[in-house]
């Protein structure tokens, strides 16, 4: 067991390691610079321009200028970028923003707490929707309570969030006027957008827990456990629950990647100050060190999220143990 | 005892006494079974049956309309649908029926193109790892997963951003993110019927590496193929439409349903029509695809032809 856990970190690291890398030099590679795209800047400013920021580098030196930034303090001497008191906890240091008044930390420690709360709220909806309806779809299979709640996953599988996110933001904000249409200020502007994130992921949820738990449902032992009286609901709450919630655990790591990539749609439709829209932004304007900035974040988080998924599966299905 | 109706590739009946010769079924094929079963299937039958309408439409549709997707009317802009705008006018007063069909064709287009690049990715990388086996095999599934752990969304996104935008960069784009599923569906598929005791049946019989390939193998592979890719075309129009909601996608004048929507969540203030139209065409092929893939897994799937 230790000894997977170690593996899967180490995996973890590299695959880290290979996001940042890969993302620097596919943003380096491009054409043009962050400066090409505004207004015509004498030749001689730019230069400087570029050389204050140490972009008139090699993109060796400045990926390793980069990497010596990012790392905790006490490895790098520092010479191109200010120090700054936010995440001085941890000596990292993402560098400047090119086109906002603040630096790439303090810009994630501004947003993605906003980004944190949004997709927490979307995922305690996915899993409880999600589990409720399909436990009660595989209980009660073949009946009206079977149906109605997966036809209302099919149908939630198949609006993607910037559908669901107009069309909730429709019905609720302007028409019916209970929530606003837009912002974040208070604590109801959070149930539109958790809604519109997790409601996918909620039907998809279901979808798997009824699979999951019918094909636990329809195997032998479940039969023999039957036959010698044990009670429904035990049978399904303690026989069949661990092995048919797998599935589930295993979604989970698609599940928050899709999360992320749904929160900058979301941040989009609903005008939420996250860390998506900054990364979309940062995209767009080819902000360097905010798209690398962000794109870190987002690595550590699916890494971890997929490290945990593994280490959790590997708890629930003891047939996996034997595999390394 | 009923007479079983199907008989196993490769199986051969011993002759019961009690039946005559010709009371003896013939064994169906697979694919004749599949159209059985999905025939039957009416959501499956009518979603296809939507799929047809709704591709012809925006394939031959566009050549109908009397205006062109991309002509502008400045005095016009934001009409309400009327009888010479059926669906109204978007904001630079171009017909919003034309660039709902033209949208859906480009829409269609992305998705079966990319599916079939990533079809063919996948299916030569998954069968070739299960059939090579051992180390190779862990190796290649090994990097199958290191590069599922990626937020390969991101990759797009900023590949969108950074390269100039074209039609080719975002099959490329799309392709190189849907083939991982694929080749591990693939994978799975074929390394456990290498296992299966009719498999191991047919080699003990003596039958060439050819006759168990095409007869039993691949048959087995392919209907779940056939379905996942019916399954990997809305995910990748999802894809697509998700970039060109962003604008990162089909380049305007070049309407695409993502960038519709967009247009429309826009406007839903004055304009609700600009969204719940294209909306409503795009979650309804979505339906009928999910809804054709899962009639397909179910025709296919010889294990469900039990009940």
């Amino acid at each position: 067991m230790l000894r997977f856990i170690l593996s899967r970190l180490a995996q973890s690291f590299a695959v880290i390691f290979v996001v940042i890398t890969a993302t620097f030099f596919l943003v380096r590679l491009a054409p043009g610079d962050p400066f090409s795209s505004e207004r015509r800047i004498p030749e001689f400013i730019k230069q400087r321009i570029l050389e204050h920021y140490g972009l008139d580098r090699p993109a060796i030196e400045q990926y390793w200028n980069f990497i010596r930034n990012a790392a905790p303090k006490r490895f790098r001497p520092d010479r191109i970028f200010e120090e700054d008191p936010l995440m001085s906890a941890f000596g990292i240091n993402l560098g400047p923003s090119f086109t906002q008044a603040r630096t790439v930390n303090q810009i994630i420690a501004d947003t993605f707490p906003v980004s944190l709360e949004l997709g927490f709220w979307a995922l305690v909806i996915a899993l409880s929707l999600g589990l409720t309806a399909g436990l009660t779809a595989a209980i009660f299979k073949n009946s009206a309570l079977d149906y109605v709640p997966m036809s209302a996953a099919m149908v939630g599988i198949c609006l993607p969030t910037f559908v669901m996110g107009p069309i909730l933001a429709l019905i609720f904000g302007v028409w019916l006027g209970w929530f606003n249409v837009s912002g974040w200020f208070l604590p109801q502007d959070r149930v539109l957008p958790a809604v519109t994130l997790g409601l996918v992921y909620a039907a998809v949820i279901a979808r798997i827990t009824r699979g999951g738990m019918l094909e636990i449902l329809s195997q032998d032992f479940i039969r023999t456990a039957q036959a010698k009286g044990v009670p429904y609901t035990r049978i399904v709450f303690k026989h069949t629950l661990r092995g048919g919630l797998l599935p589930v655990v295993t979604f989970m790591g698609p599940a928050l990647a899709g999360i992320i990539s749904g929160s900058f749609v979301v941040e989009t439709i609903f005008q939420i100050p996250g860390l998506g829209r900054q990364f979309v932004q940062s995209a767009f304007n080819r902000d360097y060190f905010l798209v690398l900035g962000t794109v870190s974040v987002y690595a550590v988080l699916i890494t971890l999220a997929n490290l945990t998924v593994d280490i959790v599966q590997v708890i629930l299905n003891p047939r996996l143990r034997f595999e390394d | 005892m009923p007479l079983p109706t199907r008989l196993s590739p490769g199986e051969k009946r011993l002759p019961d006494p009690a039946i005559l010769p010709e009371q003896i079924e013939e064994g169906t094929s697979l694919w004749k079974d599949a159209w059985h079963r999905l025939s039957r299937n009416r959501l499956a039958l009518f979603s296809f049956w939507t799929l047809v309408v709704i591709a012809s439409l925006c394939f031959v549709g566009p050549f109908f309309t009397p205006h062109a997707f991309d002509a502008q009317n400045l005095e016009k802009t934001l009409q309400s649908p009327s009888w010479q705008h059926p669906f109204g006018t978007d904001d630079l007063g171009r017909d919003q029926l034309t660039r709902v069909l033209v949208g859906g064709r480009v829409s269609l287009t992305v998705g079966v193109i990319a599916t079939i690049v990533s079809l063919i990715i996948g299916v030569t990388y998954g069968a070739a790892a299960a059939y090579i086996g051992r180390k190779v095999e862990a190796v290649m599934m090994r990097l199958v997963d290191i590069l599922y752990a990626m937020p390969f969304t991101i990759f797009v996104i900023l590949l969108m951003t950074i390269f100039e935008r074209s039609l080719i960069l975002l099959f490329v784009a799309i392709g190189a993110v849907e083939w991982l599923t694929m080749s591990r569906i693939v994978h799975g598929q074929v390394k456990s019927l290498k296992k299966q005791e009719f498999i191991e049946a047919a080699v003990s019989l003596g039958f060439g590496t050819r006759r168990i390939l095409f007869r039993h193998l691949i048959p087995n592979v392919l209907g779940v193929v056939a379905v996942y890719a019916t399954l990997t075309v809305p995910s990748v129009m999802l894809l697509e439409s998700f970039l060109s909601f962003l604008g990162l996608g089909v380049q305007p004048p070049q309407p695409s349903w993502g960038s519709l929507i967009k247009l429309g969540a826009d406007n839903i203030q004055l304009y609700p029509h600009l969204l719940v139209i294209p909306a409503f065409f795009f979650s309804l092929t979505l339906f009928s695809l999910n809804f054709l893939g899962d009639g397909l897994r179910d025709a296919l799937d010889p294990k469900s032809s039990k009940d």
